[in-house]
């Protein structure tokens, strides 16, 4: 079967990049492989685990599920964008340190991108809604409830 | 998993899309949201020759009422759009109801309606209720365009009556009338699994108080959307209590054909079915007396 | 010591870099020409290879080398026996392990039969479809039952009724405890366990250096000191040319532990070949079949009693599915065989288990690694007899706890390390107290489960206990220096995947040496900077990893003063060690900083006494002479729709105890995270084989773990009973979560539902809303 190439743009992180991709290779693949942002994980490419998750033109989505090719044009932050570097942590970093919400990682980055996504649009949400809204990303080591418990404080922080 | 190889096209208008679908036929698949054909093709379950990317036929999206108070909605709009829009809960109650069950929301971002449709996946949300809704499908192609009423549209498990050179872009839905309840419930494993079995219903009633109109649906109860003509025909000028609660319920237990799985027998589903069609109805009841 | 993180909540020294995207775990590992693997894997659970045509894969652009067990030379071989099996009288044990690539015969769906080698994970996937291979299916081997008998396929030549293993352990005289019973109870039980399912899968990236004659092997293992030395020997290298990294680890659980896996055979083995860098990362959907999993027990067990609910003995057949190969020995179902004994009192025991061949996966350790059949057995009983005999749950659990003073408590069966099981420490009435008294246990059945009922909301409690085999040997190490700077580095041979070794161990180093917690480095998990060591597993790591640190830390601290006493010429008790420096007591402005004392101990120039070693830098091991055992209690209230069975659970408590606390915000997430795996044991996961060893729900989407939304909020108290079999006193904590979760929810449910009075009993894990209903049918 045939395959082709395509020229591509794309913004992440606020970087322009200017790339030549084959039509079949993932978005997440692109991020880790091609651009070398390895901090958006891969669990199961299909679209069960969350942990491949970006910020798609402003929306929380599965970067396994989608084709670099479909993100020419588009704006995708990862988890590299959320902070200019380790010594100055966003608040959701921050407290999802504060608060133990990590334990190996490996799902971490899907969290935090879906949950600022959350947060910006849900200021003061409820344990139950921050629940909900975490329900798409799987995670193995910590059992949510310290998850649960930062995001209440990162909420609180960003409110100011 | 990676998918196959395959060649790719951004259409830019929807004669490109129609051009290239008549080219490939079945050798093609569009692409909307992705969040049902991208995991087929990662495990590649499915390799289509073409994917032709739909996305940015940004015509295709967006949500809005004629004259005829029937709602009109654009194959490619998203799950999440309906979700914020406010009118979807005061003119598509079933539609609001559902969608919290559908899947989580990273997949109702990009996840269309549309899309969602012609996947026709026996277990989904979507086909039970726009079948309940008796909707109306628009189907085009290079040759022109058809309108399909929804019971028709649903052949089978993945299956629709969509020609291999038509694109599904519109959904035709009428408006929830005056004395009117709807109710939509699901068992699932977990929250935004496939249902084990998901029930829509609708009731409308008359200045009396009588049920004028009931239309029940299911998800996952068959091959495709099930339509419970017995049961819904059998409320009609009756004043619902808990007895035609209880005989529709049967009636529709006896109607279907669960196909099992591992996560639920079929006895089981037909058990949830009935569990499910007397809570809906009387939620429902409720609503359209309120 | 001035400075004191032992038993804070220090926050970890890892999370920046994690947070921020910045930790390597294997599949970031890029490297210049890396070829990347895909593996032609079975899809018939049994059968003949008659032939395996690679020719065409060979010629597709893209693909540099195919490979079969037959390019492998001498190379092919079974691999090693990880864990020989314990010494135990009359044990039957048939060794069969896995091989790197199938030849002859494949034993399991997924098992390996090629490799292919290309310059993308995605050609690689389009050449296995070029793969032609003939097989000749041979009836699948997947009843366990079945499996014993002549009609069975046989899946090893020369091991008939394929059976694995056989060993029977006692304890008094069982019989005779019997024969004077008052009460009797027998019943089957069948305890499922899964696949661990770590966020991460399994990954492998090899690059050989020719010309350096150096192998360096990025693995997601939880032992790289042993993947190290058997590889070394495998591939014909000497230990110190072989460097295995374990970098960040996406979670372990225990199947990460395996050694010698097909691919970690292979995929160096090809490195070298090659002479090119080679990265193989498992795909989910590969995970369910190429990585090991727990599965199934079949239990026929009865408990003798007195009148008054005491234990009189136990008695328990079972049946263990290992799967394809036994490389892991004996260690989950001797598990199960020792952990049912629980915290009770059971004079007289006598158990026997047969491991059984089969057609699936291998099976070797998952987070509980078999504790959790035994618990299940020992813990059902209880409930069954406190039925029968009119007895609350909690007063006959209560009854036959073993006392306070009878500790160290020896069970004279023998454990998993290969010691009689000896119960170092424990004082569990007060557990099971906080518990009952954490989830209101009296109130709710007198009060609030009646007032519920009469509103028809169907709700129960459940309570379970347990005890845990922690912290056992062999050993571990720790190498400790102050480094000029000031910093302290430290390097040990276990790995890491997530339980916070990092902050763990530096928090018993800053104690001892007076420096910040985030001044302390740990290495873990690469060979180059410590190669000593078993590895991450059986929820050992604080206790003799950070045991192994602190005597480390103790012989600096020793290096220190004995230095700082030279230079400021004073008796070692006039000095103290804090923030950083060794100071005079009581005479301000004489302080040295440990940097500069580094320094000092490692002179450029000029004689130093005969016997002294340079720098601040210790070496030392730990090896406990046995394990230390935890224990705990968990509580639930739980409503159950009773059309639906669907469940919520409404509160959740855990009471633990595992010694001297490190730090209990790391703990806490320990438990939660077992918990939430036991949870998704009792009543979400369940790997579906079909009669031909089919796997049915090889998918995240059908093998259900739980989210956000089915893990509940969970209120966690601690004792502390010290162990007295290592200085820090600290028992392990990392499985006991995941251990009594399948009782409990059988209990709870059966109480929210009424069943046992209407003679329904839930004797099987995993439940769910589908099972609810078949095992009820008879009351509709």
């Amino acid at each position: 079967m045939s395959t082709d190439s395509h020229e591509i743009t794309v913004t992440v992180n606020g970087t322009s990049y200017r790339r030549t991709v084959e039509s079949r290779l993932l978005l997440s693949d692109f991020l880790r492989h091609d651009l070398l942002l390895a901090g958006t994980h891969v669990g199961c490419e299909h679209g069960v685990c969350g942990a491949c998750t970006v910020i798609f033109d402003g929306a929380a989505v599965r970067s396994c599920l989608m084709f670099a090719a479909q993100a020419d044009g588009h704006a995708i932050m990862t988890v590299e964008g959320l902070a200019p570097d380790r010594e100055h942590l966003h608040p959701l970093q921050e407290s999802m340190r504060d608060c133990h919400g990590l334990q190996c990682g490996y799902c971490t980055p899907g969290i935090l991108m879906t949950m600022k996504v959350f947060l910006d649009e849900t200021p003061s949400p409820d344990k139950a809604q921050i629940r909900e809204a975490l329900s798409g990303n799987l995670c193995r080591c910590t059992g949510y409830q310290h998850i649960v418990d930062a995001m209440q404080l990162a909420a609180e922080r960003l409110r100011g | 998993m990676k998918p196959a190889p395959f060649r790719y096209v951004a259409a830019r208008s929807i004669e490109e899309a129609l051009q290239l679908k008549a080219e490939y036929g079945d050798e093609a698949r569009f692409l909307a949201g992705g969040q049902s054909l991208v995991p087929t093709m990662n495990f590649r379950l499915t390799q289509p020759a073409m994917l032709i990317d739909i996305n940015p036929l940004a015509e295709l999206a967006g949500v809005k009422i004629d004259a005829a108070e029937r709602v009109r909605i654009g194959a490619l709009t998203r799950y999440r759009n309906l979700e914020r829009d406010p009118a979807t809960e005061r003119n598509l109650p079933l539609i609001h109801e559902a969608l919290p069950h559908i899947a989580h929301p990273q997949i109702r971002n990009r996840g269309t309606i549309g899309g969602n449709l012609a996947h026709a996946d026996p277990a989904s949300e979507m086909p039970a209720i726009v079948v309940t809704l008796a909707g109306r499908l628009r189907a085009q192609s290079m040759k022109g365009e058809r309108w399909i009423a929804a019971a028709d549209f649903f052949v089978g498990a993945l299956s629709t009556a969509l020609e291999p050179d038509e694109m599904l872009t519109e959904v035709e839905l009428p408006v929830a009338p005056l004395r009117s309840g709807a109710c939509f419930m699901e068992v699932s494993r977990r929250r935004g699994d496939f249902a084990i079995i998901g029930v829509a219903c609708t009731l409308r009633l008359d200045e009396q108080g009588r049920c004028a109109e009931a239309r029940i649906g299911l998800c996952n109860a068959g091959d495709g959307p099930v339509f419970a003509t017995d049961a819904s025909e059998f409320l009609v000028g009756r004043k619902i209590g808990a007895t035609e609660i209880e005989e529709a319920a049967e009636l529709v237990q006896n109607a279907i054909d669960p196909g099992g799985s591992i996560h639920a027998s079929k006895e089981f589903q037909r058990h949830i079915a009935g569990v499910l069609t007397a809570r809906a109805l009387a939620t429902a009841n409720e609503r359209a007396r309120a | 010591m001035a400075t004191r993180n032992f038993g804070a909540p220090i926050k970890r020294n890892e999370d920046a870099r994690l947070l921020s995207g910045q930790a390597l775990f294997v599949d970031d590992v890029e490297l210049p020409g890396m070829l990347y693997a895909a593996f032609l894997r079975s899809n018939v659970a049994h059968a003949r290879i008659r032939s395996i045509d690679v020719e065409a894969a060979r010629a597709r652009d893209g693909v540099v080398a195919v490979y079969t067990a037959d390019d492998l030379g001498n190379y092919w071989a079974p691999g090693p026996l990880l864990v020989p099996p314990p010494p135990i009288k009359d044990t039957i044990f048939n060794q069969r392990t896995q091989v790197p690539l199938a030849k002859d015969k494949v034993r399991h769906v997924g098992e390996p039969l090629a490799v292919v080698l290309a310059q993308s994970r995605y050609i690689a996937e389009d050449a296995l479809a070029d793969i032609t291979v003939e097989l000749d299916p041979l009836p699948a081997v997947v009843d366990l039952e079945k499996a014993l008998t002549d009609a069975s396929a046989t899946i090893h030549d020369g091991v008939r009724g394929n059976v694995a293993a056989h060993v029977r352990q006692s304890r008094g005289n069982y019989a005779a405890a019997r024969a004077r019973a008052d009460r009797v109870i027998a019943r089957r039980f069948l305890y499922d366990h899964g696949a661990s399912s770590p966020i991460e899968t399994r990954g492998i990236v090899a690059s050989w250096d020719a010309r350096a004659n150096q192998l360096t092997i990025w693995d997601t293992t939880q032992a790289p000191v042993f993947l190290r030395n058997g590889l070394a020997g495998m591939l014909g290298l000497s230990e110190r040319q072989v460097r295995v990294i374990a970098p960040f680890v996406g979670g372990g659980f225990g199947p990460k532990i395996m050694l010698f896996y097909p691919e970690e055979v292979v995929i160096p083995w090809a490195a070298i070949k090659l002479n090119r860098p080679i990265k193989w990362i498992e795909d989910r959907l590969e995970h369910f079949f190429a990585t090991t999993h727990e599965r199934g027990q079949t239990h026929d067990a009865e408990i003798a009693l007195a009148a008054d609910g005491r234990i009189l003995g136990v008695k328990d057949v079972f049946l263990h599915d290992t799967g394809a190969y036994n490389p892991y020995g004996l260690t989950v179902p001797i598990n199960s065989q020792c952990t049912l004994l629980g915290p009770y009192v059971i004079p007289n025991y006598d158990s026997t288990f047969t491991a059984i061949f089969t057609n699936k996966p291998i099976v070797t350790p998952y987070r509980g690694a078999g504790r959790q059949h035994g618990v299940f057995v020992i813990e059902r009983l209880l409930d069954l007899a406190a039925h029968e005999l009119n007895i609350d749950r909690a007063k006959i659990r209560r009854r036959n706890l073993i006392p306070p003073d009878a500790f160290p408590y020896n069970n004279e069966i023998i454990y998993q390390d290969f010691a009689p099981l000896s119960y170092d420490s424990g004082n569990y009435e007060p557990i099971l107290d906080k518990a009952l008294e954490m989830i209101g246990y009296d109130r709710f059945l007198a009060e609030e489960q009646p007032r519920l009922r009469a509103q028809g909301r169907h709700v129960g409690v459940g309570v379970a206990c347990y005890v845990e085999g922690t912290g056992i040997g062999p050993y571990e190490g720790a190498k400790v220096q102050v480094q000029a700077n000031g910093k302290v580095n430290v390097a040990t041979g276990i790995g890491t995947q997530g339980q916070g070794h990092f902050t763990v161990f530096a928090q018993i180093v800053a104690d001892q040496l007076g420096v910040e917690v985030s001044d302390v480095d740990i290495v873990t998990g690469d060979t180059d900077q410590f190669y000593w060591g078993a590895g991450t597993f059986a929820s050992r790591g604080a206790v003799v990893a950070g045991n192994a640190c602190n005597e480390a830390a103790k012989a600096v601290r020793q290096k220190i003063l004995k230095l700082a006493a030279e230079h400021f010429e004073c008796a070692e008790e006039d000095l103290e060690i804090a923030n950083g420096e060794v100071s005079l007591v009581g005479v301000p402005g004489q302080a040295i900083k440990l940097g500069a004392l580094a320094l000092k101990a490692n002179p450029m120039r000029g004689a130093v006494r005969p016997g002294t070693e340079p720098g601040l830098e210790s070496t030392q091991y730990f090896g406990p002479p046995g394990g230390a055992t935890a224990s705990g209690v968990h509580a639930m209230i739980v409503e159950v729709d009773p059309q639906t069975f669907m469940l919520e659970v409404l509160k959740y408590v855990v009471v633990h105890d595992c010694g001297t606390v490190i730090n209990p915000l790391i703990l806490a997430g320990q438990i939660h995270g077992g918990v939430a795996q036991g949870i998704g044991n009792a009543y979400y996961e369940q790997l579906v084989f079909d009669d031909d060893g089919q796997l049915l729900n090889a998918s995240l989407a059908d093998y259900l773990l739980p989210t956000a939304l089915e893990v509940p909020h969970m209120e966690i108290a601690h004792t502390v009973t010290a162990s007295p079999l290592n200085p820090l006193g600290v028992k392990g904590a990392g499985e006991a979560g995941a251990i009594p979760v399948g009782p409990l929810f059988a209990q709870a449910i059966e109480n929210a539902l009424g069943l046992l009075v209407q003679k329904v009993e839930l004797n099987e894990i995993p439940l769910s809303p589908n099972r609810l209903f078949e095992l009820t049918a008879k009351l509709r």
